[in-house]
Order: structure tokens, then C-alpha cells, then sequence
């Protein structure tokens, strides 16, 4: 049976992937960024998964206002790296799982989760920059991976509540599959920011470790703060925080906190980054 | 019934609902064209010829000649569209974030490293 166990909730900004990309991970303003993530690269060699369920949101790369899915799942063998403006970052192609992500897509719609189904799909930096902050530089990235797109682009996103649900579905669907896989979920983007506007630049570092403290313990409740509250408190693009509780609602209500960590900047944004393990 | 819009009085802010997409649906598909390296050449080489293959409206186009982020959002831009033309010429997310708010992009980046904007005063229109 596969298995969920572990999650991880990271920040997934543009500028982080340049930064490695362009080799300045040891520059003053980036060090002690990266040195937030030097546990989470051991503990994922260690912790060898077999499968990522990534979630994360198309910043208009892969989705236009042509097609806006509020929650898709990739069931491709194989998804490049999309070029966002200036290239496509220099990474691996993200190589899918067709056989398990099929498995979930049809669960969770049985499940009341009508999920859009794509299977081919340009992966941008919502995506290649998590992999790339707990993986590093391979040649081939040491997993299989299945994206999760969720719409925070065009009002209204899903609620808190329903991506929470949604991991609850998540859940159920992995462990109704039946090969022996090691299952992680990660929920990526924020924390507070605002990219657009006079009021860019917002920062709300009580809002972030409010919200850091809240979901390892006190998830459910924390699902219920409506889209209002983030964009008001954590910036336009704070929103984004409602993917890490698709992570959350995946794992046990009880986790083990194996490690935290949030830096205040990384270009506009506030980084936070929690490692959870099912206990 | 109008639909409610809770986020109005939020200040420095606009959230790209149904009613702002419909009004930028051109102007942001527009944006997706320079994710092809051969249009942004084409933009790059006569940015009017470019603008004028596309169903925009004049305030829209000279709202993308002019760079001025905050106006293309009032006409129905999104950031995560518009970081197409900032990228095609070269520019970072924090300068182009900078142009938006007054600060020359020295007074921005240096409030980003004090720790960002507060949200105290804003948070409400009123504010302000
Ligand atoms: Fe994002």
C-alpha cells in the first residue's frame, strides 16, 4: 500500500531559483536563506520518497485566463520547465507518476473533488524551486513527482477549508493505491507578500508565525480563516497559503515537528518552511 | 445582486476578480505571448507593431509603452501576466514591484531588508 508520510511547506519565490541557478546561494542576502534548508536536505536523503504530491500554483505560465482550473492534477509522464519570461530555468525535466496520479484523480472525484485533469504541462517556478531548495543542483531529480495546480491567480481561490478537505481526499486516494510507495505532500508558496500595488512589499511577520505555529497544531481551525484575512493581513499574494493546508490535511491530525524556519527577505517575500513528519 | 467585494477597502490593492479579467483578458494574453522567445524579439524590435496585432484598447497599450505597472492593473492587468514584460526586459520582480509603489528601487530593496512594509496603517482605506 502506499503510504503517506512525511510533508513539507515551503515558500517557492522566482528569486530563490535565480539565486541557485545563477550560483550566489553563498552571497550575504542569500546565505542565510539557504542555511535554513541545510536540515531539510539531509532529512529528505534520508527519508528517500518515492512519490511527491506538489502542490502549488501556475503564476500564468502553463494556465492563461484562457483556462483557469481552481484544483488540476498532472497525470504526464514527464513536464518541462517553463520559460517565464526570460528562459526556462536550467534544471531537469519533473518526471511524473501517470499510474498513481490516475489513481488519485479518479478517487478524489469520486470523492466530491472534481478535479481538471492535464497531462501535458510547463512546470514554472511554483514548482522547480522547492525541488531545487531540498534536492539542490542533480542531473535528474531523485523522485518521482505529481503537480497539483490550485488557482490563487484569479478571485475567488478555493477556500482554506476546502483545500483542506482536499488533503483529507488526497489521503484516502494514496492509501487506496496498491503498490508499496513513500508518499510525501508538500504544500508550497507564501508566506506574507504582496507583489503588486503602492501597498507592495507588505510584510506580516506575526501574521507568518502565527500561521507556522497554527498549522502544525491547530490546522482545522486554522482552515477556517476566510481569503479576506489573508489578503488584508499577509498581502495580495499571501493568499498562496492556503496550499500548505492541502499539505497539512494530508498528514496525520497529530505530526511531529521536525523542523521550522522563516527569513525575512527573499526579494518581496517572507520564507517559511516547516518539515512534518506523520508521528 | 452584486456580488460582494470585501477586499475594496483594502488599500494599495487590486484583486484580479472576474470583473477586472474581463476587462485585461487581451491585455494579459498579450503578456503570455512573450513567454516565446521569438515574440519577445518581435515586441523588442517595434513594441507598436506588436501592440497593434492585438484587440487592446489604446489606454491599455500605452499603459504597456509607458511601463506603468499600476495603470495596466487598473485595466484589468494581473502581476503574475504583467512579470511577462517586466522579464522580457530584464527587469526583477523587486524593481518592478518598486515602480509600483513611488520608492526608487534603492528606498524599496532597503525596506525589504528592514523587514518589509508594516501592516500597521495598512491594513483599511481609512487608514490611510
Ligand atoms: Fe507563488
Amino acid at each position: 500500500m502506499a503510504k503517506i508520510t512525511a510533508g513539507v511547506c515551503t515558500s517557492h519565490v522566482p528569486a530563490i531559483g535565480a539565486a541557485i541557478d545563477n550560483g550566489k546561494t553563498g552571497d550575504d542576502y542569500w546565505r542565510p536563506m539557504f542555511a535554513g534548508y541545510e536540515y531539510s536536505k539531509q532529512w529528505i536523503a534520508e527519508q528517500k520518497p518515492d512519490v511527491i504530491l506538489l502542490v502549488y500554483n501556475d503564476h500564468a505560465s502553463a494556465f492563461d485566463s484562457n483556462l483557469v482550473p481552481t484544483f488540476a492534477i498532472a497525470t504526464g509522464e514527464e513536464f518541462k520547465p517553463a520559460d517565464e519570461g526570460w528562459g526556462p530555468r536550467p534544471v531537469p525535466n519533473v518526471k511524473g507518476h501517470p499510474t498513481l496520479a490516475s489513481h488519485i484523480a479518479q478517487s478524489v472525484i469520486q470523492d466530491e473533488f472534481d478535479l481538471t485533469i492535464v497531462n501535458n504541462l510547463d512546470v514554472d517556478h511554483g514548482l522547480t524551486v522547492p525541488l531545487s531548495l531540498l534536492f539542490g543542483q542533480p542531473s535528474e531529480w531523485p523522485c518521482r513527482v505529481i503537480p497539483i495546480a490550485v488557482n490563487v491567480v484569479l478571485y475567488p481561490p478555493p477556500s482554506g477549508k476546502r483545500c483542506y478537505a482536499l488533503g483529507k481526499a488526497l489521503r484516502r486516494a494514496v492509501e487506496s493505491f496498491d503498490d508499496n510507495l513513500n508518499v510525501q505532500v508538500w504544500g508550497t508558496g507564501g508566506m506574507s507578500h504582496q507583489l503588486q500595488g503602492p501597498r507592495a512589499g507588505l510584510i506580516n511577520q506575526e501574521f507568518d508565525n502565527d500561521f507556522l505555529d497554527r498549522i502544525v497544531d491547530d490546522a482545522e481551525a486554522l482552515a477556517q480563516v476566510p481569503h479576506i484575512n489573508y489578503v488584508r493581513e499577509a498581502g495580495s499574494e499571501g493568499i498562496e497559503l492556503v496550499m500548505w493546508l492541502i499539505a497539512r490535511g494530508a498528514l496525520n491530525d497529530k505530526v511531529t515537528l521536525k523542523h521550522r524556519f522563516y527569513h525575512v527577505p527573499a526579494s518581496n517575500t517572507a520564507v517559511g518552511h516547516l518539515v512534518l513528519e506523520n508521528s | 445582486m452584486a456580488l460582494d467585494k470585501p477586499y475594496e477597502d483594502v488599500p494599495g490593492t487590486t484583486i484580479f476578480d472576474a470583473d477586472m479579467a474581463r476587462k485585461g483578458f487581451h491585455l494579459n494574453q498579450f503578456c503570455m505571448s512573450l513567454m516565446k522567445a521569438g515574440n519577445r524579439d518581435a515586441f523588442r524590435a517595434d513594441e507598436r507593431a506588436y501592440l497593434d496585432q492585438w484587440p487592446m484598447t489604446e489606454a491599455q497599450k500605452q499603459a504597456v509603452l509607458d511601463r506603468d505597472y499600476n495603470r495596466m492593473m487598473a485595466l484589468g492587468g494581473n502581476i503574475y501576466f504583467l512579470a511577462k514584460i517586466f522579464s522580457s526586459d530584464g527587469i526583477s520582480f523587486q524593481a518592478a514591484a518598486a515602480t509600483m509603489t513611488g520608492m526608487s528601487q534603492a528606498e524599496y530593496a532597503q525596506m525589504m531588508l528592514d523587514g518589509g512594509r508594516s501592516p500597521q496603517g495598512n491594513m483599511y482605506k481609512e487608514d490611510k
